[in-house]
This record gives structure tokens, C-alpha cells and sequence, in this order.
């Protein structure tokens, strides 16, 4: 069915009719004699077929119940909003260059203010006129590569953030600060830490829990964050700044192969887990908490692109079949990372399927849905088994890190003894670290 | 000059919490914790959303110059993640609307078909989120007073804001609990004429809520906003007034200060004074005229680092001072301390003075350029601050010369009203896209309809005939709006005319002797009836025993009748004091001693005993003889 602003069947008809846009000004009369005067309004997808959306003088909307008896009549034409943006404050001269690459999200976007839609800011006037203070901080060289919910970002998108970031940083800036949706935020940072190894200067993902159209939002204390972390940290690494708890106090600094989603909602979502944050910037002062880190200017810089989507993570809960295992076979994926119980197994029936699978080449990695500490296999029975059926425990490593290696890895070697070396030797100190009691250390 | 020579336009808008299980928008409960949890403390900023920086909206702009940091300390058992904007809202609360759908069947107001909430931006803090979600649930309706129709506007609810605990300069503070507590808000137009129509208005309206008795009492509970204009003046938007007694003071009040105003603005006129002239007086650094000043305020702010700063206002003698408390210098001054953050300016009408001598002012007029015929404003303090104080002072007094602003202003206790901040535009409301719209049903409204309350005039009819009070107790005791714990207290067997004279009467006494009542629970006032009909104590202890609660509201009603020793004694004891009294007289004597004998009884048994159960028992044992 045809869908204009919201509006659909015999109510878009009768609008039509009256040839109002949304903003003009109508009168609705109904056959009780009652009557309203307001703006049309767009409409949201949960609103009533029959109901029109009026903005009263008083700035209310309201629904109005229409049906064919009513009378719709368009008075007078709406005015444009037009937006002006402040002029960007005067830039600070002798700053570090930071390019400022959109992916999505909404943490730099402004508001249609007639539709409550959010568009994303597209230029670096428009950036900092909407957080005047990063002209303080750096020099901000800002470009959209591409505007997608994180839900839908895929391995290609991966290469493509990893590809423009590498040539931002052969353009010699100081700083590269990259704004993402949060939901997949983690795994595009575990993607660009094995993609873009030893980077010589920070590379910065951030992204706002509320969205950018709101007073209270959290996106610009996590930009600036981020700006200042790209323009001046000491490290050269790929990592996630958002704020550290509730507060706008902190932004924390994560390690890009160390970091989750940890809250669907709350501003300290992100965590790093089995790892202290990297660092934690407060007061305009960064404070490192992890002394061992790959400098900023350091050596080693390495590109390695390509990613397969022919690996999956595959979580076990009680009960389940190994089916999954061989309907993933047969589609073509070249191998799994296991979300086990505990130090890391799945029932005992999965271990002749398993057994079948790595034989033909199919690999199998062990990670634990325990979220936090290091699996291990060699305590129990069934997670000796398992070892002998061929499955390659990894560690400390995070489920969802070790799958985007594996994703990268699978681009690099056929062989499954070279995969299970491979994702078992650290790249970006994603495996094979000290665990510490959770919180110690950290923020 | 009369009201209706002023051309005084009244429109009210009533706000009263509702007494919802759950707050608007989260699961919250809508009354204090039980027991009192550590606190917590975050810290936020807000900032203006580029929705609105195409538009000069003054309210917004008067905010945002001034970024503050918000402190919010709360119980976390009154706030969830949705309060601390850390979580979407939930759906609205649908006992909330149906309370408000209530009212607006009950004024005949027409409700909408969909529900539709708003954002209004308020960036003051007192919303985590930076605005507060209202919506509107019906428009039209009227309310009879005196038999003349009030008509109604619009019926919205909204969630209410986080309450201030307080404001310094860089920092204010606010506390979570009552963040998000629904609150319906019934407004008039600008319709009312008078202060005392105002008020009557406000008292019918308050009587409708209470009607519904979905709504909470006490304290805190009700605010009444009052948009007052005069011929000629700008519409001011007066906040927070808490009772109904001070609804006309409040208009008299604005009444004199629009008319002073107003005729400022001629006599500005007539002295020819541009307010062009007024914006181009340039703000001039005294501070080294006032390093030796007679002033130790000004001699204090100095040695702080701070700056004396003053600017002329051509053309402004003498009009400064004004008449009695409304002046053109409080003006000025309000303008001062909100926009700058100052703590008050010196005008030139009130100098020599506050230990500024005749050299200092002098010696400013020559700085500044003054004449006689002009007047000039001082600040001291930090150089931004200084400078922000006399750029709202310049512009208040360039306004004064053509017209009176629109305004916001808060209600003092005092009935007088202090400038708080410029009126927001309409422009401030956006669509809350987190919230899904409410369906309003005719068949949800069909089943409203079946269900309204009886209006008050029905329940005062009501205690009348079932509880034989006077008309005038009655309604009494509907204004006390504790009618639910007269019928709970009368359903333990105690006297109507003593519950409802304790609870009107009473209680008002102890209010005028001084004692906090609003610490007396209806739980406490239950308990101590239950105490009375059990025979634990006598009715005549209530005011003692209520006083000391008001006084320890930690205390039980049955601690309190023990801490003051009114526990009545066992029945033996009675008898056998009643016994010796008795004897002491001759027999023949009794009988015309009685009335001796019921004084003794009461003076040792009085507030512990019931003095009708003495008077039985003496009557009892002089038949016996």
C-alpha cells in the first residue's frame, strides 16, 4: 500500500484532495460539528490509519480520528523551517590535523525539526558548529564514507572503513576519529586493529547512546573525547572512547580487540573485558592505565585487508544439536567460533560431528559465554575430548573479537594447522594476555 | 484605576500530581521510599540541539549562555535508568490517562483520538534529558463559578521535573525523586477579570481534580501558574504558586508592577529617551575609582579580583526608585542576577548609599558621562559575569523606553514575583518519536463515562446525610481533602462530629500554634483513633498527641500517647479512685457533690480516660449506694 509521510488507503486520499503538504495549515471538520485547526504533521509508523497528525498554535500534536464525512480543507501554506547553522567559532591556529570520517549513527547528525527525522551533519563546518569546542582541540578535517545503522555494516564495509583510514593516515593527519553506530561498534574495532596493525597515530571509534538531536546527548563529550585522544594520546593504536559511567565526566579509552557492548542502553555501555581500559581521559587529562602500548610514531605499521564472511559464531545453549555445525558446512562457511558453557564445552553428542568437520578441514574454535576469564579445556573430560576432536581453544579471547579474526585469518590461510597458529599469536593484543580480577585496574 | 480600566487579563494553569502507582513513563513508584537508601550522585551538561539554534528563541539562547554543571543526587530507589536518561521511556502510563481523561469528561472537554507526546526543551537541568515530555489528552471544556462559565483550554499531562535542591553560579543541584511523577495541567485562556475571579476559578478546578481522587495532596503536591497581562504590557508567565491564598495577592501584586511599568514607558516617552540611546552606552571598567570605596562589599569583590563596572542610562533619573515595592531598579537588578549570575547592582536613585559616598558617586558621573538628568547602574564582581549583568541591565532599561517584555517570573512566597528568565516560543516542542501514540477509544471513554466520580458538591450532600455534619463541617472537611480518612476513621466506631472537627478545626489550631502538621501522616491520625476506640486513650488527648508527632514524626501514634503519659489506666484503678472519692463525701451529701466529684475525676483522668466513660462510671456507683 502507498505510504506518504505515514499516511496511507482513504486519509491519503482525502490529504491529496486537499493538496496540503506537510506544514501547511488545515481545518478538519466532522459531521459532530467539532472542529481543529493545526499543521499537518508527518506521522510515525504507530499511529492509527484514520488518525491525522495536527500541530496545534501551542506546538502540542495531536490525533484526530478521520473518516469519510469528515472535511479536510488546507487554509494556508506552512512555512519552511529553515536551518542556519551559528557560524563555526574561529579556529585555533598550531593544532594537531584530525580527520573525522562518518560511518553512521547518530552521533553527528541534526534533526528535521518538521519530521523528527535524523539526518547525518555532512560537512566539518557543520561538525563544528554543532560542538564549537573541537576547533579548541584540533583541526578537523571531517567526510561522510558512507551513512548505515551498524545492524547493517558487513565485512565490505569493514574494508572499506579500513582502506580510506589507511590513506587518511599515508595523508600524514595526526589523528583519525571515526563516528559509528554503537551496536557493531566493537566488531568494526576488532576489524580495523587486525586490518591496520601498528597504525603511527590513534584511530578512534566513537558513537552516542543518545542520539544527537537531544540536549542531554552524549555525543559531543564522546567527540570531543575522541578528538582529543586522536590529536594528542601518546599511543598509535585502534581503540573505542565512550563515556566510562554515567556521568559526563570520563571518556574511556578501550583497546579495539578488548571491548564490548555491555548495555543496550546506558552511556557506559562499552566495557573491556578480561582487560583493563587502555586509558581514561578526565579533566582534559589523559591517564594510561595499561603502560605497555605501541606509540604513537612507533614502527611496525602494517596493512593487511580482506575479510571472509564464511565464518560464524555460534553460541551453545542446553539441549542443542550439533546440526548447526553441518548446516554450516554445507552452505559453504569454512569454520565457526563456539560460544561454550563454562571453561568451554558443549554436550558430548557434538563431538563426533565435530571430529567429521575438522577432519575435512572445517575449523573449530572454542570461546566461552562466560563473557569474562579464559577457557580451558584440559580440566574436564568433555573438554579433553573435544581437544582431541579437533577443536582449537582460544584463550582469553573475546567471542565476538575472535570471530572477526577468524573472518580475517580464513583470507590468509587454507591450512588448519596455519589457522589455529594463527588465531592463537597475538596481532593486536587480542589473545594471551594476564587476566586480572574484573574492575582492578580499571575504572 | 479599576482592573477593567487596566485591561487585567488572567488565564491560569493548574498543575496537581496524580496519585499513580507508577510515574509517567517507568516503573517507578510515584511516593518517597520506604526507608531512605545512600545516595547517588552524577554529574551532566546540557547543551542547545541545533533544532533550535536556526531560531532565536530568547529562552533558550538566556540557558544556554550559561552552561552550568548539573549535579543530580538521588535515592536509587526512587529513580531508575529512565530518569537518569539512560533508558528509553516506556509507554505512557495508562492509569495516569485515565485520570486525566476523568477530568476532561467531567468539565465536558473533548478528549483527542490519539494521544501524541511532546518534547518541550528545557535546558535548565531539571530534566535529565533536557526536556520534558507532556502531551495533550483533550481540548475545550468550561468550569462553573458563580454560575458564569470558565472556559477550559486545553487538559495535558505531563511528566513533572526534578526538584531543585540548589543553585550556585557554576553548579546547581537537583534530586532525582520526583523526576517523572504524571501531572495534569487544566489551563483557562486569558478569561479571568479579577484576582478574586482568578481565584474563585482556581478553587473550582482544584475541586475537580480532587474529585477524581486520582490526585496527590500535601505539600509540594499543587502549582498554580498565572499568566497575567495589563493593556498595553507583555504577557507574563508567572510559576509555582503553591497556595490559593495567593493567587490575587500574586495578580494585585503584578497588577502594580505592569501599571508602574506602563507608565514608565510614558514617561520615558516624554522625556524623549531613545531606547537606541540606552543600547549604545558603552559598559565602563571604574574599578580604580572604587579600590578606596566607602562600600565593603564592593571593597571585597575587589580583593576577590573582581571589577566594578557601571553604565548611564540617558534620560533614567529618579525613575529607578519607583513607589513602595515595585521599582524599576528590582527590575533591573533581577535582570542582573539571572543573566548574570551577580549578586545585585547599585542604581544611582538609591545612591549615596550602602557606604558609597558623595565623592564615589560623583566621581562616576564624571567617568561615566552622567548629568543630572541621567542615571547610572554599578556592578561588582568576576569581569564575564560584571559584563553579562549590565548587558541584560542596559537591554531591560532600552525595553522600559517602548514596551514591557514577555517574561517568565517565579512566585515568592511573600506574593511578589521575581524575574526568572525570557518566554520560550512554541518553537521548543518536538515530537517524542520513543514514545508510541495512545489510542483514546470510544469505548475506553464510553467506560470513563460509566465510571465519573461524584462531584464534590455530591459528596459534601453525602456527609451530610450519613454522617448528620453541618453543611459548612462538611465542606470543611472536603477543603481539608482528607474525606477518605474521615470515613476510615468513622468506620472504627468513633464519633463523625469529633473526626471531622479534629481533622478541620483541630488541626488548623495546630497549625496557628506553630507545629508542623505536614509531619502528620493519615496513617498517624488512623493509628491514634484506633488507639481511642480500643479504649488505650482518650479522645481528648488528639491535640497533645498530634502535637508531638508534628513535633518527632518518627514517633507511632501509640509512642507518642506513651512518651506523654496518656495511657489510660486499667478500668480497676478507676473504680477504686472513683470508690474513695466517693466515700470522702458523707451519703447524704452526694448527690449535690457531684458535680465536685465529675472535676476531680476529670483533672486526674483527663486526655486518658474518655470523660463520658467517667461520668458513667461515677453515675454507676452513686445509684449503687
Amino acid at each position: 500500500m502507498e505510504r506518504w509521510e505515514g499516511y496511507s488507503g482513504f486519509l491519503l486520499e482525502m490529504i491529496r484532495a486537499t493538496g496540503a503538504e506537510i506544514g501547511d495549515e488545515v481545518v478538519v471538520e466532522r459531521p459532530d460539528g467539532s472542529r481543529f485547526r493545526g499543521l499537518l504533521m508527518f506521522k510515525g509508523e504507530l499511529s492509527a490509519e484514520n488518525v491525522l497528525v495536527l500541530k496545534l498554535s501551542n506546538g502540542y500534536n495531536i490525533g484526530v480520528a478521520v473518516d469519510p464525512s469528515c472535511r479536510i480543507e488546507r487554509v494556508a501554506a506552512g512555512r519552511r523551517p529553515a536551518f542556519t547553522h551559528p557560524p563555526p567559532p574561529p579556529q585555533k591556529s598550531g593544532l594537531p590535523r584530525v580527520k573525522v570520517i562518518g560511518t553512521g549513527g547518530t552521533i553527528a547528525s541534526r534533526v528535521d525539526y518538521r519530521t523528527g527525522a535524523v539526518r547525518p551533519a555532512i560537512s566539518s563546518e557543520d561538525l563544528v558548529s554543532l560542538v564549537p569546542e573541537l576547533s579548541e582541540l584540533a583541526l578537523i578535517d571531517a567526510e561522510v564514507l558512507f551513512s548505515l545503522y551498524s545492524e547493517d555494516l558487513t565485512v565490505r564495509e569493514w574494508e572499506a572503513i579500513a582502506e580510506r583510514v589507511k590513506r587518511v593516515i599515508e595523508e600524514g593527519f595526526d589523528g583519525v576519529v571515526l563516528t559509528h553506530g554503537t551496536d557493531t561498534m566493537h566488531y568494526t574495532a576488532a576489524a580495523l586493529s587486525f586490518t591496520l596493525q601498528n597504525p603511527p597515530v590513534p584511530i578512534v571509534l566513537v558513537g552516542s547512546q543518545r542520539s544527537s538531536d537531544r540536549p542531554s546527548s552524549d555525543a559531543a563529550f564522546n567527540l570531543m573525547g575522541a578528538v582529543w585522544v586522536a590529536a594528542r594520546a601518546p599511543f598509535g593504536e585502534v581503540v573505542v572512547a565512550m563515556h566510562a559511567w554515567h556521568s559526563d565526566e570520563a571518556v574511556a579509552v578501550h583497546r579495539g580487540t578488548r571491548v564490548v557492548k555491555m548495555h543496550t542502553s546506558s552511556r557506559d555501555a562499552f566495557k573491556s573485558v578480561n582487560a583493563t581500559p587502555l586509558a581514561l581521559l578526565s579533566g582534559g587529562s589523559l591517564k594510561m592505565l595499561d603502560s605497555y602500548y605501541h606509540a604513537r610514531g612507533g614502527d611496525g605499521f602494517a596493512y593487511a585487508p580482506g575479510f571472509s564472511d564464511r565464518a560464524a559464531l555460534v553460541k551453545f545453549y542446553p539441549g542443542m544439536g550439533p546440526e548447526v555445525l553441518e548446516y554450516l558446512n554445507e552452505r559453504g562457511f569454512r569454520g565457526v567460533v563456539l560460544e561454550g558453557t563454562g571453561l568451554g564445552h558443549v554436550a558430548r553428542s557434538w563431538i563426533p560431528v565435530i571430529k567429521r568437520l575438522t577432519e575435512s578441514g572445517f575449523f573449530v574454535g572454542m570461546t566461552s559465554q562466560c563473557r569474562f576469564g579464559r577457557v580451558n579445556m584440559r580440566v574436564y573430560n568433555t573438554g579433553r575430548d573435544l581437544l582431541n576432536a579437533g577443536v582449537v581453544e582460544l584463550d582469553d579471547m573475546l567471542a565476538e573479537v575472535a570471530l572477526v579474526k577468524l573472518m580475517w585469518a580464513l583470507r590468509r590461510t587454507s591450512s588448519l594447522e596455519e589457522l589455529a597458529k594463527l588465531m592463537l599469536t597475538p596481532v593486536a593484543r587480542e589473545v594471551g594476555a594476564r587476566v586480572l580480577p574484573q574492575g582492578v585496574g580499571g575504572v | 484605576m479599576s482592573y477593567e480600566e487596566l485591561g487585567l487579563k488572567v488565564g491560569l494553569e493548574i498543575h496537581r500530581q496524580l496519585d499513580t502507582r507508577h510515574k509517567l513513563f517507568c516503573k517507578c513508584g510515584t511516593s518517597p521510599p520506604a526507608q531512605e537508601n545512600p545516595r547517588l550522585k552524577i554529574v551532566r551538561y546540557l547543551r542547545e540541539t541545533q533544532s533550535e539554534l536556526g531560531e532565536v528563541d530568547q529562552a533558550a539562547r538566556f540557558e544556554s549562555k550559561r552552561m552550568r554543571r548539573i549535579v543530580y543526587e538521588y535515592d536509587p530507589a526512587s529513580a531508575c535508568l529512565v530518569e537518569l536518561d539512560e533508558e528509553p521511556p516506556h509507554p505512557i502510563n495508562a492509569e495516569a490517562v485515565r485520570i486525566a481523561l476523568t477530568v476532561a469528561l467531567m468539565i465536558r472537554a473533548r478528549p483527542v483520538d490519539e494521544i501524541h507526546v511532546m518534547r518541550k526543551i528545557v535546558i535548565d537541568g531539571s530534566n535529565t534529558s533536557g526536556f520534558q515530555r507532556t502531551c495533550t489528552i483533550a481540548l475545550g471544556g468550561e468550569v462553573v463559578v458563580d454560575g458564569q462559565p470558565i472556559p477550559i483550554q486545553t487538559i495535558t499531562l505531563e511528566e513533572d521535573a526534578a526538584r531543585i535542591v540548589r543553585a550556585e553560579a557554576e553548579e546547581v543541584f537537583y534530586d532525582l525523586s520526583r523526576l517523572g511523577i504524571p501531572l495534569i495541567e487544566v489551563s483557562t485562556g486569558p478569561v479571568l477579570y479579577t484576582p478574586a475571579m482568578a481565584a474563585r476559578a482556581a478553587e473550582a478546578i482544584g475541586r475537580i481534580l480532587r474529585a477524581t481522587r486520582g490526585v496527590k495532596r500535601g505539600l509540594g503536591t499543587v502549582r498554580q501558574d498565572l499568566n497575567i497581562s495589563i493593556r498595553g504590557s507583555g504577557l507574563m508567565e508567572v510559576k509555582g504558586v503553591q497556595e490559593l491564598e495567593l493567587i490575587p495577592r500574586v495578580i494585585e501584586y503584578e497588577t502594580r508592577r505592569l501599571k508602574h511599568l506602563r507608565d514608565l514607558v510614558e514617561r520615558l516617552r516624554e522625556r524623549c529617551v531613545r531606547p537606541e540611546a540606552v543600547e549604545a552606552q558603552p559598559i565602563v571598567d571604574l574599578t580604580d575609582a572604587f579600590r578606596e570605596s566607602g562600600s565593603r562589599v564592593i571593597r571585597r569583590k575587589i580583593s576577590e579580583g573582581g571589577v566594578v563596572l557601571g553604565v548611564r542610562l540617558p534620560g533614567f533619573a529618579g525613575l529607578l526608585r519607583g513607589e513602595g515595592d515595585v521599582r524599576l531598579g528590582r527590575e533591573l537588578s533581577e535582570y542582573a542576577k539571572a543573566w548574570g549570575g551577580v549578586e545585585g547592582i547599585f542604581h544611582s536613585d538609591e545612591l549615596p548609599g550602602y557606604g558609597i559616598g558623595e565623592d564615589e558617586v560623583g566621581e562616576t558621573r564624571r567617568l561615566l558621562g552622567a548629568g543630572d538628568s541621567d542615571a547610572f547602574v554599578l556592578v561588582a564582581g568576576r569581569e564575564a559575569r560584571a559584563r553579562e549583568a549590565l548587558e541584560a541591565v542596559r537591554m531591560r532599561a532600552a525595553q522600559a523606553c517602548t514596551h514591557i517584555p514577555d517574561e517568565t517570573r517565579a512566585a515568592l512566597p511573600d506574593g511578589t514575583t521575581v524575574y526568572m528568565r525570557p518566554r520560550p516560543g512554541s518553537a521548543r516542542m518536538y515530537p517524542e518519536t520513543d514514545i508510541p501514540p495512545f489510542r483514546v477509544s470510544p469505548e475506553l471513554l464510553a467506560e470513563i463515562e460509566r465510571n465519573l466520580p461524584p462531584p464534590l458538591e455530591k459528596v459534601a450532600e453525602e456527609l451530610v446525610k450519613r454522617f448528620r455534619l453541618s453543611n459548612q463541617l462538611a465542606w470543611e472537611l472536603i477543603d481539608t481533602e482528607m474525606v477518605e480518612e474521615f470515613e476510615r476513621v468513622v468506620g472504627l466506631g468513633v464519633a463523625p462530629s469529633v473526626v471531622a472537627s479534629l481533622l478541620t478545626e483541630g488541626l488548623k489550631q495546630l497549625k496557628r500554634e506553630g507545629h508542623k502538621i505536614e509531619n502528620i501522616s493519615p496513617n498517624h491520625i488512623y493509628d491514634y483513633f484506633r488507639l481511642v476506640s480500643l479504649g488505650v486513650t482518650a479522645k481528648e488527648s488528639a491535640l497533645q498527641v498530634l502535637a508531638e508527632i508534628a513535633r518527632d514524626p518518627s514517633l507511632t501514634a501509640e509512642q507518642a500517647v506513651d512518651r506523654l503519659g496518656l495511657r489510660a489506666p486499667p478500668i480497676e484503678e478507676v473504680n477504686s479512685f472513683i470508690e474513695e472519692l466517693v466515700s470522702s463525701v458523707p451519703p447524704g451529701e452526694r448527690k449535690s457533690a457531684t458535680g465536685r466529684l465529675m472535676g476531680e475525676l476529670m483533672r486526674r483522668y483527663r486526655g486518658r480516660v474518655d470523660g463520658g466513660l467517667l461520668n458513667k462510671l461515677l453515675m454507676e456507683r452513686l445509684r449503687a449506694q
